[in-house]
C-alpha cells in the first residue's frame, strides 16, 4: 500500500484543519454568547417585574394619584437607604379606600398580625458595593436617572442594568445626570418651558451650592474604588 | 526550639548595636528556627496541601473546582426579600446607626459604654464620654461583650436535673421549697453571688434577707481581691508614681480612667511624670515605667517598711541599692507624688503604703481612701458554706452570676457539696460546670438584654439599658430576686425604675430619669469625699511569714480570659496576651536565670507542685520575670465552657487554696522532658532588628530633640519610578503616640469588632495565619533580667508609594485621591504578591473560609457597612473606610468640609491613653498634621521611600539621673 504504515488516512489532514477552525468558531461563539447572556434581561432582570405580594402599582399612585416619592420613600435624603415604606403607612389611605379590597388583605393581614410583609427587592446591588442614596438625591441626580418612568410602570421594574460600567459611566461624566435639586423627585423629564422658567429662575444668582463641590472633592474622586466599595 | 544558654544569651547583648530590640529569646540568640521562620514569608505548609495528594486526585479536584467555579458565574442573582417595619419606630433612619447609652459591669463596677444599633441589631461598642470609668475609651473586656451577647453557645432554656424545663415549673418548685425556708427565717438557705454593686439589686437582697434573716449570703468574686480597701487615685496630678505590683493602667474597674489621666501627664516636656514599678512578673504597667524592678512578691511585702525606714533617714544593707534615689525623689515631689498598692498585697503592706502617702502628703492631692464600700459585702466564707452543705445543714442555694465549681479553690470539694444540696439552683449567661451540679439552671440575661444598675469604681451611679430584645430565655437577676420575693409576674424596667422613683422622691423624676437612660448616668451622683480616718496605726515589723528559699507561685487572673468567664469568646482567645502573645491557652511564666538554674527549657512540659496538688503546665521563660517565682494565670482548662472554649489550656484553680487564693513560697517545678508547641504570634510579622521602635530620655530629647528622625536617610519623594499622586483635597494620615501606647491590645480587638474580622482558631495561628488588622508588636531592650519593654501597634501605613500596588497583577490594591491604600475584595485573586512585597507585614489573607456563615446569631453582629470576607482574599486596615464615608456623605449633604476630628477610626475611638490620632494631613490646623510637625515624628522603614501615612511619635522615658548606674 502506498501509505503503509500510516494510521490516518490523507483525509484526516482536513478534518484536523477543519476542527481547528471549528474549536475557534466554538470559542468565539461561546464568548459572544456569554456576552449576549450577561446583557439579556434574563441575568439583568431588565423589564422583567417581579411577581410581589400586593401588586402595588407605582403607575396608579405617582403617575395617577401624584403622590411625592418622599411620601413613602421618606429616608431617600438623609440615609443610604431610600426606606421602603412600613405597613402603617399603606394603611394612613388604604384604612379609608379600598378598605376591603381583596387585593389588599396581605396588608391588612400584616397591619392586624404586626407580622411585616417581605417585598421582593427589585434593585439590589451586589453585597461589596456601598450606594448612598442621599448622596445622588442632595447632588441633583434625579430618581428617573437609575430608576426610570416609575409614573408609567404598573408593577416595578429594573431600568437599568446596574452594572457597574453603568456607574462608572456617570462618575466620570456626571454632567448629563445632574439636574436641578427641585426636580429630583419629579417622576417625569421636565419640558423645555420647565427649564426656560428654571433658568430665569436662576439666571444672574450665584450657582447653587449643593453643585458645588467642597474643596476637598476632586473629580477623580468619583471614581476611586473607595467611593462605592470598602 | 534549642534551648539557649543565659551566658551566651548575655554576650549578644554588648555586641549588637547602642539600641538591641528583640522580640523573643529565640530572636536574641538568633536560632536557625527563627531564621527560618522570619524568612519565608508565610510559615511552612501556608500555601501547600497539607495531606499526601496524588496527580489523579489533584486533576479531579482542580476539574471539579474549574466546573463549580464556572457554574457559580453563571448563576442568576437570587432575589432578595425587603422586609420594612409594620410600624417604622420614631427617630430610626433604615441605614443609619443610633447610638444608646448603657452600662458594661464586670467584677460589679460599671464602665460607661455607648452601643451601635443597626435596625434594631447592636453591633459596636464604643466607651460613653460622659462616663468616669470610660471617658470615651473601652477595654477588652467591654468589646468583646458584644461578642458574647451573640454567642450561640449560651444558656437557652431552663434546666431540671440536667433536662430542659420552664421558668413556671421553677417557680412551682420554689414555692413549695420556699413555705419551708419562711417557716425558720432560711436558716439552711445560702446565696452565693458575683460582685453586686447594683443599688436596685442590692435593694432586693436586702429585702429577701428581711424575708429569710438567717439566710447566708456569699460574694465569690476570684479573679478580685474583694478585701482590698479602696483607693481613688489621681494619677495626673502625681510628678513621681511608685506602683508596687499596682497594675494600674491596664487592670482593675478605674484603669480606662488612670490610662488616660497617665498619658496625660506623659507630654515629654517639664511637667512629664516618672513612674516607678516594682513587680514580680512583667505587666503593662511595668512597660510604661521609667524604671523597673522585678522582685518576688515576698520582698515587694518588705518593701513598704523599707521605704518608710529610708524616710526616717535609717540605713538599711538590705534595702536594694536603688532604693535610696527612689525615696529622695518621692520626697522631693512630697504632695506630687504617689504610691499605689497592688490589689494582691497582704492588708499590712496595703496599710503600710496608705501611711506612706500620708507622711508625703499626698492624701487629698493624689489619692483619696474612700470609706464607702461599693460591693455588696457577704456574711459568710465559702468555705464555711462547703462545710455546712457538705454537713447537710444547708439545703437550698442558689448561686447567681458565678461558677464556683470551677473557680472555688482546689481544697474547697465544691462540687462533691452541691450535689448534696437538694434544693439549688445556678443563674448565668451558660450552663457551666456549675450548672451541670446544681437542680435548676436559669439562664442569665447578657447586659445588653436587661434593665439594671450599677456603680462605677467612684460611685458614679450607672445606668443599664437593653439594645434587644432576649435572643434565648434568659431571666433578669431582678425578675428572680422578686420571685424569691413573691412578686411575679414582674419585668426587669418597672422594677429598676420605680427602685430609682422610690430613691430620688423627686416631682420631676419622669425627666431625671430620662435623662440618666439618655446620658448612662445620673448626674452629680458621687458625693464628695469626706475626710478619710486615718489609717490603722503602724504595726510592729513582722518576721516575714513568706521569707525562706525555694520557688514561689504566683497565681493572678488572666489578662484575657479573666477567671475564665470569658473562655467562650472567640475574640478574646484569639487576642494575643500582652506580653507573651499567647492565644488560645495560658502557660507558667519564669524568669530566663531561674529557668537555668533549675535546668528547664522554653516550652517544656513541667509538672507544678504546690501543697501537695499537681498540675501540668508548659513552661514559658519570660525577660523581665522576677527570680525564683513561677507565675500561672487562671481562666483555663474549662470543661463545660462552650464550643470555643472548653478544653484549653490548663486549670490552675487545682492549686489554689483558700488560705492562698495568689499563691505563695513551696512550689515545686518538675521537668518532664515533653515539649509543648505554643500559639503564639510573637515572633510573626517580625522586620527583623530595624530601628522600628525610636527613643530617648528626656535628657537627650531635650538636646535632640529630632533624634527620632535621624536614623538613616529619608529618600527624596522625586526618587522613584512612578509617576508621582497628588492630592488636592482630603489625605488621610494617622499618627501614634508611642510614648502614651499602653501595649493594652483594645485597638486590635475594636478593630477585629468593627471590620467583620474573623477568628480563625489555634490551629491556624500556630500556622501565621491570625487575620488582625492592627497588632501590637511587643518588644524588649537591654538585659535578659530586667529588659525595657516597648509596645508598637502596626496598622496598614498607607503608604504613598506602596509596594503592594505596584505587584498586584488584577489591580485590587491600589491608591485612591485621598491617599488611602485600597483593597478591592471582589479583585482580589489571590496570588499574595502584595503581602510578600510589604515591608511592614500587615496584609491578611484568608486561607481557607473563615467567616462564620450558619450560625444566624453571629450573623446579626456584623457590621452592615464593610463586606465580609471570603476564601482566597487578601485584607487590610482600611483607616475605617465606612467610617470616612459615611462623615464625607454627612458633610456633602451639608454642603461643607469634614471637620477634624469628625472621623474617628475603631482603634483610636477604643484607645485609652489617646495613642492614636487619625486626620486630614493636608489641614494644617488639623491635630494629625501638628503631630506630623513634633519633632518625635517619625516613619516606619521610611528609608525605602513608601512615605508612610502612618506615623509614629518616638517614645521618651524620664528616668532619675542619681539612678543611670543602678
Amino acid at each position: 500500500m502506498k501509505n503503509d504504515g500510516q494510521i490516518f488516512p490523507r483525509w484526516c489532514n482536513t478534518l484536523a484543519w477543519a476542527s481547528i477552525a471549528g474549536l475557534i468558531l466554538m470559542g468565539g461563539t461561546m464568548i459572544c454568547l456569554l456576552a449576549v447572556v450577561t446583557r439579556s434581561p434574563y441575568l439583568t432582570r431588565v423589564d422583567i417585574p417581579l411577581e410581589q405580594p400586593v401588586p402595588f402599582s407605582h403607575e396608579h399612585h405617582v403617575g395617577g394619584m401624584g403622590i411625592d416619592c418622599r411620601y413613602c420613600h421618606t429616608t431617600s435624603e438623609i440615609s443610604p437607604f431610600a426606606g421602603v415604606p412600613s405597613v402603617e403607612t399603606c394603611m394612613t389611605c388604604h384604612s379609608q379606600v379600598w378598605k376591603d379590597a381583596p387585593m389588599l388583605q396581605p396588608i391588612r393581614d400584616s397591619f392586624l398580625s404586626g407580622k411585616p410583609v417581605a417585598w421582593n427587592r427589585v434593585h439590589d446591588l451586589p453585597d461589596f458595593v456601598y450606594f448612598d442614596h442621599s448622596a445622588h438625591v442632595n447632588k441633583g441626580v434625579a430618581c428617573r436617572e437609575c430608576h426610570g418612568r416609575v409614573d408609567r410602570m404598573p408593577l416595578i421594574s429594573r431600568q437599568e442594568t446596574l452594572f457597574m460600567g453603568w456607574c462608572l459611566a456617570c462618575h466620570r461624566h456626571p454632567e448629563g445626570a445632574l439636574g436641578p435639586r427641585e426636580a429630583v423627585f419629579t417622576p417625569r423629564p421636565p419640558d423645555q418651558s420647565e427649564i426656560r422658567s428654571w433658568l430665569q429662575a436662576h439666571a444672574g444668582a450665584p450657582a447653587r451650592p449643593e453643585m458645588e463641590r467642597p474643596p476637598s472633592v476632586t473629580a477623580q474622586r468619583l471614581t476611586d474604588c473607595s467611593a462605592c466599595h470598602r | 526550639m534549642t534551648p539557649h544558654s543565659l551566658t551566651d544569651l548575655q554576650k549578644r547583648i554588648p555586641a549588637a548595636r547602642g539600641a538591641l530590640l528583640w522580640k523573643s529569646l529565640d530572636q536574641l540568640a538568633n536560632t536557625p528556627e527563627f531564621r527560618e521562620a522570619i524568612e519565608r514569608e508565610f510559615p511552612v505548609a501556608a500555601d501547600e496541601w497539607p495531606d499526601a495528594l496524588s496527580r489523579r486526585r489533584f486533576l479531579i479536584l482542580m476539574g471539579a473546582s474549574l466546573a463549580a467555579a464556572g457554574l457559580t458565574s453563571c448563576s442568576r442573582q437570587p432575589i432578595e426579600k425587603l422586609v420594612p417595619y409594620v410600624k417604622q419606630p420614631e427617630d430610626l433612619v433604615p441605614g443609619k446607626p443610633l447610638h444608646f447609652a448603657s452600662s458594661n459591669v464586670l467584677g460589679g463596677f460599671a464602665r460607661g459604654v455607648l452601643v451601635e444599633s443597626h435596625e434594631g441589631r447592636p453591633t459596636k461598642i464604643e466607651g460613653n464620654p460622659g462616663h468616669p470609668a470610660s471617658l470615651g475609651a473601652t477595654d477588652v473586656f467591654m468589646q468583646a461583650a458584644i461578642l458574647q451577647l451573640y454567642d450561640p453557645d449560651r444558656s437557652q432554656t431552663v434546666l431540671h436535673r440536667g433536662f430542659a424545663s420552664t421558668w413556671d415549673a421553677f417557680l412551682a418548685a420554689l414555692l413549695q421549697e420556699e413555705n419551708e425556708w419562711a417557716r425558720d427565717g432560711g436558716t439552711r438557705l445560702a446565696f452565693v453571688t458575683g460582685g453586686v454593686t447594683s443599688p436596685s439589686l442590692r435593694y432586693h437582697f436586702r429585702r429577701i434577707s428581711e424575708r429569710f434573716p438567717n439566710a447566708r449570703w456569699i460574694v465569690h468574686e476570684p479573679a478580685c481581691n474583694l478585701e482590698t480597701p479602696r483607693v481613688l487615685p489621681s494619677v495626673d496630678r502625681a510628678g513621681v508614681v511608685l506602683s508596687l505590683d499596682a497594675d494600674f493602667l491596664a487592670w482593675g474597674p478605674g484603669m480606662l480612667t488612670n490610662a488616660r489621666t497617665f498619658a496625660r501627664r506623659r507630654e515629654p516636656g517639664n511637667t512629664m511624670n516618672r513612674l516607678y514599678v516594682v513587680e514580680s512578673v512583667p505587666s503593662l504597667t511595668g512597660a510604661m515605667a521609667d524604671h523597673r524592678f522585678p522582685m518576688t512578691p515576698s520582698d515587694i511585702v518588705r518593701l513598704p517598711e523599707q521605704i518608710s525606714a529610708e524616710m526616717r533617714g535609717a540605713t538599711n544593707p538590705a534595702a536594694p541599692p536603688w532604693l535610696p534615689p527612689l525615696v529622695r525623689d518621692l520626697r522631693k515631689h512630697a504632695g506630687d507624688s504617689l504610691i499605689l498598692a497592688g490589689e494582691f498585697l497582704p492588708d499590712s503592706a496595703q496599710n503600710e503604703i496608705r501611711l506612706l502617702n500620708e507622711e508625703l502628703g499626698n492624701v487629698g492631692r493624689t489619692v483619696t481612701y474612700p470609706t464607702e464600700a461599693l460591693t455588696f459585702p457577704g456574711t459568710h466564707a465559702l468555705t464555711e458554706l462547703a462545710s455546712q452543705m457538705l454537713s447537710g445543714s444547708i439545703n437550698a442555694v442558689f448561686l447567681l452570676d458565678c461558677n464556683p465549681v470551677y473557680t472555688a479553690p482546689a481544697d474547697i470539694p465544691f462540687a462533691e457539696a452541691l450535689r448534696k444540696v437538694s434544693f439549688s439552683v445556678h443563674h448565668g449567661l451558660y450552663a457551666d460546670e456549675t450548672a451541670e451540679a446544681c437542680r435548676w439552671h436559669l439562664p442569665d440575661l447578657h447586659a445588653l438584654e436587661n434593665w439594671g444598675d450599677a456603680l462605677a469604681f467612684d460611685g458614679t451611679i450607672s445606668i443599664i439599658q437593653p439594645l434587644i430584645e432576649p435572643l434565648y430565655n434568659g431571666i433578669s437577676p431582678h425578675v428572680l430576686a422578686a420571685a424569691l420575693l413573691k412578686q411575679w409576674p414582674a419585668n426587669d424596667y418597672d422594677i429598676v425604675r420605680s427602685y430609682w422613683r422610690g430613691i430620688l422622691a423627686n416631682d420631676d423624676f419622669e425627666s431625671l430619669w430620662r435623662q440618666a437612660v439618655h446620658d448612662g448616668v445620673m448626674a452629680g451622683s458621687v458625693s464628695t469625699p469626706a475626710a478619710p480616718p486615718p489609717a490603722a496605726p503602724r504595726a510592729p515589723p513582722s518576721p516575714n511569714p513568706n521569707a525562706g528559699s525555694g520557688l514561689e507561685l504566683l497565681i493572678r487572673p488572666d489578662p484575657h480570659v479573666y477567671d475564665g468567664r470569658f473562655a467562650n469568646n472567640g475574640w478574646l482567645q484569639e487576642l494575643p496576651k500582652p506580653m507573651t502573645k499567647i492565644v488560645w491557652e495560658n502557660a507558667a511564666h519564669i524568669a530566663p536565670a531561674t529557668a537555668e538554674r533549675l535546668g528547664l527549657h522554653h516550652a517544656e512540659e513541667v509538672d507544678l507542685i504546690y501543697r501537695g496538688r499537681s498540675i501540668r503546665a508548659p513552661l514559658w521563660v519570660l525577660p523581665g520575670m522576677a527570680e525564683n517565682c513561677v507565675e500561672v494565670a487562671l481562666g483555663y482548662g474549662r470543661t463545660r465552657a462552650g464550643k470555643v472554649g472548653s478544653g484549653l489550656g490548663f486549670n490552675s484553680y487545682q492549686l489554689r487554696t483558700a488560705d492562698a487564693p495568689w499563691g505563695g513560697p513551696g512550689l515545686e517545678v518538675r521537668a518532664t522532658g515533653r515539649m509543648h508547641r505554643f500559639a503564639t504570634t510573637q515572633e510573626h510579622n517580625t522586620m527583623a532588628g530595624r530601628d522600628l521602635v525610636r527613643f530617648a530620655d528626656l535628657t537627650m530629647y531635650r538636646e535632640t530633640p529630632h533624634f527620632a528622625q535621624q536614623h538613616g536617610h529619608t529618600p527624596a519623594p522625586d526618587q522613584t519610578l512612578y509617576p508621582p499622586f497628588t492630592y488636592d483635597g482630603n489625605a488621610w494620615g494617622m499618627a501614634i503616640d508611642l510614648n502614651a501606647c499602653t501595649g493594652c491590645s483594645v485597638c486590635t480587638i475594636a478593630c477585629q469588632a468593627e471590620n467583620n474580622i474573623p477568628v480563625v482558631g489555634r490551629d491556624q495561628v500556630q500556622r501565621g495565619r491570625e487575620m488582625h488588622w492592627i497588632r501590637v508588636d511587643r518588644y524588649f531592650r537591654g538585659t535578659v533580667e530586667r529588659p525595657d519593654i516597648l509596645h508598637q501597634p502596626v496598622p496598614c501605613m498607607h503608604c504613598e508609594n506602596a509596594p503592594c500596588e505596584t505587584v498586584c497583577p488584577v489591580a485590587a490594591t491600589l491608591h485612591d485621591h485621598e491617599g488611602l491604600n485600597v483593597m478591592v475584595y471582589n479583585r482580589c485573586i489571590g496570588t499574595r504578591y502584595c503581602s510578600n512585597n510589604c515591608p511592614y507585614k500587615v496584609r491578611r489573607f484568608n486561607f481557607l473560609s473563615y467567616v462564620d456563615h450558619s450560625t444566624p446569631t453571629l450573623k446579626l453582629q456584623r457590621n452592615p457597612n464593610v463586606t465580609v470576607r471570603s476564601r482566597g482574599v487578601m485584607e487590610k486596615c482600611t483607616y475605617c473606610i465606612q467610617r470616612i464615608n459615611f462623615a464625607r456623605m454627612n458633610a456633602r449633604n451639608q454642603n461643607r468640609s469634614i471637620r477634624d476630628g469628625e472621623i474617628i477610626p475603631a482603634c483610636a475611638q477604643a484607645c485609652p491613653a489617646e495613642a492614636i490620632v487619625f486626620g486630614n494631613i493636608n489641614d494644617p490646623d488639623s491635630r494629625v498634621s501638628k503631630l506630623r510637625t513634633d519633632p518625635r515624628n517619625y516613619g516606619l522603614l521610611a528609608e525605602l521611600n513608601t512615605r508612610p501615612r502612618t506615623t509614629y511619635l518616638a517614645k521618651i522615658f524620664n528616668p532619675n539621673p542619681e539612678l543611670k548606674n543602678v
